[in-house]
């Protein structure tokens, strides 16, 4: 480092930061509105980046100050704001969050994973023992089953899917531990059981264990974050989001499923004729354009719209969209990889030519399966159909000045 | 990388060993590793009963001791009511209290609940939200007597322990059907 460089007071520094910063927003509301683009060159108070030092290395990255995606929080979960997304990760700090008596805070050196019941030989794992085991990583998504919201046309992605997240997820796999413990092979169902002040408890098909569930330390190359179940949680690909127990303490080999709050009075759902339909686990296939959306503004002419499409029952085979509310259907171009049980992105170039219409997204998976309406969902589980699993295809209105508003559909 | 014969043998012979005994043991080993690895430490008896808070549904789980509805009333009022309200059949989200036959939305044990030992489970391990795992196994039994009672599922005099409970039929478990979606070209 220079001299002069040391003359630079700090505060002048952060001065021109925070100035520029302002300015850079202000300009970017504007271009978003589609109003006044011209302003920020007229801006004084814009500071020239070749005429001043820039911040030196430091211990963490950070974001640049003109983009602030966020998640939006309620009392029980937290969105990812999947607009604000341009691939198929999502920073770990902007991955949703759902938890049924908050974020515990849990120290490493405390961590203890037991896992007993059905077994031959009921063990204790620390941390750094899971981590001795052969690892493996996985790119995959979690999503809460949850996962709809409707009823105005002031959503965004995020408002209408945003409890859905990819990472990569590293671990030792479930059946690594099972061997270890030596799983008896009469049992059937495991109970995963969080130590969080709400104990979250699920109970899993013991072959789901032996198949692709892992238990998780590392979220995107670091350790798993507190939000995600630090120091170590369940990850059971393709699965609804609440079996994937964070902060997971115990596990329970047995011949019956426990029956637990959550898989009884709660992560289940209403279909036809009253029936509760239970143990709902895979995630059907599902898509969702990201752009444009609303609060997004557009022009006449050349648009990409983008996406992601995903499903918990193999890979996305094909993405259709309509760009004329359901007319035709045309496919989209798929963002290699597309991986099992992974968000894939999806692009379809299209000219717009002003006229106000409806675009579309359609996800079809390696199954066969096509995301349904909303309206062929209610054929089949009825009117009072609950609130899980519902994964329709979502439309997005352009009107004629360029907006982009959701399209609600009448539901309840 | 380099392995001896002999471990190719012994490896190959455990894995046609673990293939025959597919059904009646575990799954087999993983060609290249060894049957064990011998990380972590094999849990005692008083390790796992001081972690082993499960109730399964035939009441496996289930600690001595018994409550009844009249007790359940008095630390329901103390410890839940600011929350599910005064009788749980208040308008609330938190709602606990109605029967199949009321026209509400809302899930409750009487309406929605499948299992008896689930109501116990769940207070014992989570509740009260704001004191979660506080309560004795005394208490416990009572506030479920006591919401079971509310729900017109036993009688007020009942003294619930771990033998009536798991016996007691729940309104709702008629209505359950396990999941039956299964990909393909079908919507379920």
């Amino acid at each position: 480092m220079s001299g002069e460089d040391k003359k630079i007071p700090r505060r002048t520094i952060l001065r021109a930061v925070a100035v520029s910063a302002a300015a850079a927003l202000m300009g970017a509301s504007r271009v978003q509105r589609g109003t006044d683009t011209t302003a920020t060159g007229k801006d004084t108070t814009y500071i020239d980046p070749t005429k001043i030092t820039g911040t030196l290395p430091g211990k963490l990255g950070t974001r640049s100050p003109f983009e602030q995606p966020v998640k939006k929080p309620s009392d029980i979960s937290s969105r990812t704001p999947l607009q604000d997304l341009y691939g198929i990760i999502t920073p770990s700090d902007l991955h949703f969050e759902r938890s049924h008596a908050g974020v515990p805070l849990i120290h490493p050196d405390k961590y203890e994973l037991l896992i007993h019941g059905m077994v031959d030989r009921p063990m204790i794992f620390t941390l750094r023992d899971l981590k001795r085991f052969p690892a493996a990583s996985r790119i995959a998504f979690i999503e809460c089953s949850g996962n709809f919201r409707s009823g105005k046309e002031t959503m965004t992605p995020q408002e209408i899917c945003g409890l859905t997240s990819q990472s990569e997820w590293t671990g030792v796999m479930l059946s690594t531990l099972f061997r270890e413990v030596g799983v008896h092979p009469k049992a059937t169902w495991f109970l995963a059981e969080g130590s969080d002040a709400a104990v979250m408890t699920r109970s899993i098909p013991v072959e789901k264990g032996w198949k692709d569930a892992m238990i998780a330390y590392g979220q995107n190359g670091e350790a798993i974050r507190p939000e995600q179940g630090y120091p170590a949680r369940l990850f059971l690909p393709g699965w609804e989001g609440n079996t994937n127990v964070k902060w997971i303490r115990r596990i329970e080999l047995s011949d019956q499923p426990f029956m637990t709050r959550e898989e009884t009075s709660k992560y289940t759902e209403t279909i036809r004729d009253h029936k509760i339909r239970q143990f709902s686990f895979d995630m059907d296939a599902r898509s969702i354009i990201t752009y444009p959306s609303f609060p997004q503004q557009v022009e006449k002419g050349w648009i990409e719209i983008r996406g992601i499409a995903w499903s918990g029952r193999g890979k996305i085979d094909s993405v259709e969209i309509s760009t004329d509310a359901g007319k035709h259907w045309t496919k989209a171009v798929l963002q290699e990889p597309v991986m099992d049980k992974a968000h894939t992105y999806f692009r379809h170039l299209w000219y717009w030519d002003g006229q106000p219409t409806e675009i579309m997204s359609l996800a079809v998976d390696d199954t066969g399966y096509r995301q349904p309406t909303l309206k062929q969902l209610i054929q089949a589980r009825g009117t009072d159909m609950g609130g899980y699993h519902v994964n329709p295809v979502t439309a997005w209105v352009l009107k004629r000045d360029g907006t982009v508003l959701f399209k609600p559909e009448k539901w309840k | 990388m380099f392995i001896k014969r002999t471990n190719c043998y012994r490896a190959a012979v455990v894995m046609v060993l673990g293939m025959l005994a597919c059904h009646t043991n575990t799954r087999p080993p993983v060609p290249g590793w060894p049957e064990h690895f011998g990380f972590g430490k094999t849990a005692t008896r008083r390790q796992i009963d001081s972690l082993n808070i499960s109730i399964a549904p035939d009441g496996k789980g289930l600690p001595a001791g018994s409550g009844n509805a009249a007790a359940g009333r008095v630390i329901y009022l103390a410890k839940c009511a600011s929350c599910h309200g005064e009788t749980g059949a208040e308008p609330t989200p938190n709602r606990l209290v109605a029967t199949l036959s009321d026209t509400v939305r809302t899930k409750t044990i009487g309406n929605y609940w499948p299992y008896a030992t689930t109501v116990f489970d769940y207070i014992r391990r989570a509740m009260p939200f704001n004191a979660p795992g506080s309560l004795t196994n005394e208490e416990v039994y009572s506030l479920t007597a006591f919401l079971l009672y509310r729900n017109n599922i036993i009688d007020s005099t009942l003294q619930l322990d771990a033998v009536k409970l798991p016996n007691i039929v729940m309104p709702a478990k008629k209505y359950y059907v396990n999941d039956d979606r299964r990909g393909g070209n079908e919507i379920k």
